[in-house]
């Protein structure tokens, strides 16, 4: 990827909502990258965003799988064939009393995969981003709303964003150098 | 622009009182709670308390160490009775951290608000409770350092686990519920993590909290995986919580032994499970509201309902001990209606009418509201619950063995000084690790009491004009 001198073009909010209509004004003058930064989720952020993901889901699913599978596949390998008790002629497939192994290595599996899945799709940790570089942006954690046009985005021009970003009523815009 | 949630479309309805006081905004909420960590420092009152839990903690450690030294000779446990204070604190405490998890996730996917003041401080109760039970199971093995013996791993001795014995079970329980519950503690951490790395005044404080923080700033499609992953983790929690207290109730019930076997100890035992830990949080609770101010985020709203959560269950409870003298008697054992004759008039008859005392009889001064909002009421409360719930365990384990099957075996049973020392220590390693908890991390959620700002709440009609 070329390395571009800026990050994007960044504008601050007071509150969700200014945000949110922000970024319907932003999109419907045809930006598309673009990112939101709140200090706490919102839904109608990421359906103005038009975000759309489901990996995360279908990861735990399988990791659960797993789980499951490795669970009840080590109690009855151990306990059929690698380190078989005969107990009084009882069977060695009692998988009833295998359940419970199973129930805890699939939830084991299945959180491990959930909470590794969401680091890892949201590339955390990550020591370093643009965005910071903003002063303002402290306030992203405590207060304030913000909207970052990205460079990356065909139509994005330094000065005519800037100017179009001043036009959706923020408390600041600034831009966020790479 | 932001008004206090009204009831005006809904005229003649009497509105509740909120859960979060009126007049809070984002910042307002981020500072109160922020600061307790990042302002206020040691305070006398903090220091004091955490120089007592640490004089415990010292019990603790000399405790496991004349253990590790003598052997578990020194605690009262002998044939018959093999079971004692270990297994009655092992279940208590994880039994404690429950409500922590039923906080966090069953009352996330209920959609019920009033989690969100509790859940934190109910979550870190929940690691620490755990950590204090899994300690008991490993002394009482005798050859604690060779406590790996009871995970699956290829050996050189060419064994395995018996994956049919419930104390197995017990094993991947407890080890998958610890660890579970803390990776929900830490992702619900993350993005308050990263709002103390905003805001605090030292470097030192800047460096930990951002290393912690990992990079988190907020972005919208990481709240989109966030919500989802907490969902999911909230999801697999669920049935987490109650095969765990299922699992522990099957170490008695798998066995034969009168007291023990019995089918309505899973519930029976997740109910009082509940029960404990509902009251370990008012305990800690109540104390930390008035002592950090927050009585406007841990609202009278919020004892009254755990309040009721704590009869729910107490009844509950209420009814498996109804049904174990009801099921003695219909068993026609004479095994089963022995145990029960001699709960009610053995030698242990005082520890079981104070049970019912603690747990049955005295709870029911919930039904009323004056005591409910009675914050002294509720805190004896809350303490009366915990000595019935230990006395419970004490009553299922000891009694249940110390009349074995053939009268020469009998015996009798009291916990020695190192008993006490021991369980009186995890006590302290337990408030040790809260008053840490409290010092260094936001006991109460910040992200998610910003999303109760009347403020956050996006304004359809701003939105729609533009």
């Amino acid at each position: 990827m070329k390395r571009v001198p800026l990050h994007g073009i960044m504008a601050e909010f007071d509150n969700p909502t200014a945000l949110v209509v922000a970024i319907h004004k932003t999109r419907a003058a045809g930006y598309r990258v673009m990112d939101a930064y709140s200090p706490f989720p919102i839904e109608e952020v990421s359906e103005a965003l038009h975000i759309h993901d489901r990996l995360l889901p279908i990861l735990v699913f399988f990791g659960g799988l797993a789980g499951c599978i490795g669970g009840f596949g080590l109690a009855t390998w151990t306990s059929m064939i690698d380190y078989p008790i005969n107990v009084g002629g009882r069977p060695l497939l009692s998988w009833p009393s295998f359940l419970p192994i199973t129930f805890e290595t699939c939830v084991l599996l299945a959180a491990v995969t959930c909470v590794l899945g969401l680091l890892g799709l949201n590339g955390l940790p990550m020591p370093y981003h643009p965005v910071f570089n903003v002063p303002q942006f402290a306030l992203a954690s405590r207060e304030k709303f913000f909207l970052c046009i990205e460079a990356t985005d065909p139509q994005f021009h330094r000065q005519e964003t800037r100017r179009f970003l001043e036009t959706l009523a923020p408390l600041s815009v600034a831009e966020v150098e790479n | 622009m932001s008004q206090p949630p009204s009831t005006q479309e809904h005229p003649g309805v009497i509105p509740r009182p909120p859960f979060i006081e009126p007049g809070h905004t984002f910042e307002s909420v981020t500072d109160k709670i922020g600061a307790i960590v990042l302002e206020q420092g040691v305070r006398r009152g903090w220091l004091v308390g955490f120089t007592i839990a640490f004089s415990l903690l010292m019990v603790l450690l000399v405790a496991l160490t004349n253990l590790i030294a003598t052997g578990i000779g020194i605690w009262g446990i002998n044939i018959p009775v093999g079971w004692g204070f270990d297994i009655i604190n092992f279940v208590w405490w994880i039994g404690i951290g429950h409500a922590g998890t039923l906080i966090s996730a069953i009352l996330l996917l209920l959609r019920q608000q009033w989690r969100t003041s509790i859940n934190r401080f109910a979550e870190a109760m929940t690691l620490f409770a755990v950590a204090c039970a899994g300690l008991f199971p490993v002394a009482h093995l005798g050859r604690p350092w060779l406590a790996y013996w009871l995970f699956p791993y290829p050996n050189a001795m060419g064994m395995w686990p018996n994956f049919r014995s419930p104390l197995v079970w017990d094993v991947f329980a407890v080890s998958t519920y610890a660890s579970v519950s803390l990776m929900f503690w830490f992702v619900g951490l993350i993005p308050d993590l990263a709002t103390l790395r905003d805001r605090s005044p030292s470097r030192v404080g800047r460096c930990v909290y951002g290393l912690l923080a990992m990079g988190w700033r907020g972005s919208a499609l990481h709240w989109h995986r966030y919500e989802t992953a907490y969902l999911l983790l909230a999801g697999l929690s669920t049935p987490l919580v109650v095969s765990v207290h299922t699992i522990v109730s099957f170490d008695f019930a798998v066995s034969l032994i009168p007291g023990w076997h019995a089918t309505i100890f899973p519930p029976y035992f997740v109910a009082g499970a509940i029960y404990a830990g509902f009251a370990m949080v008012l305990t800690l609770g109540i104390p930390l509201r008035w002592y950090y101010d927050l009585e406007d985020f841990i609202t009278m709203r919020h004892l009254d309902n755990m309040a009721r959560v704590m009869l729910a269950t107490g009844l509950v409870v209420a009814y498996g001990y109804m049904m174990e003298t009801f099921c003695a008697w219909y068993s026609a054992s004479n095994y089963e209606e022995f145990m029960i004759t001699n709960r009610f008039f053995g030698p242990y008859n005082k520890l079981y009418w104070s049970l019912i005392f603690c747990n049955v009889v005295a709870p029911q001064l919930l039904w009323f509201k004056r005591v409910r909002l009675n914050l002294g009421l509720l805190f004896l409360m809350s303490i009366i619950v915990s000595i019935g719930m230990w006395l419970e365990r004490y009553i299922i384990i000891v009694v249940s063995l110390h009349r074995d099957f053939l009268p020469s075996s009998w015996g009798m049973y009291t916990g020695t000084v190192w008993d006490w020392a021991t369980f009186i220590g995890t006590l302290g390693l337990f408030s040790s690790l809260l008053f840490l908890f409290i010092r260094f991390l936001p006991m109460i959620s910040i992200f998610e009491m910003r999303t109760m700002v009347p403020e956050a709440k996006i304004d359809e009609s701003a939105e729609a004009h533009h």
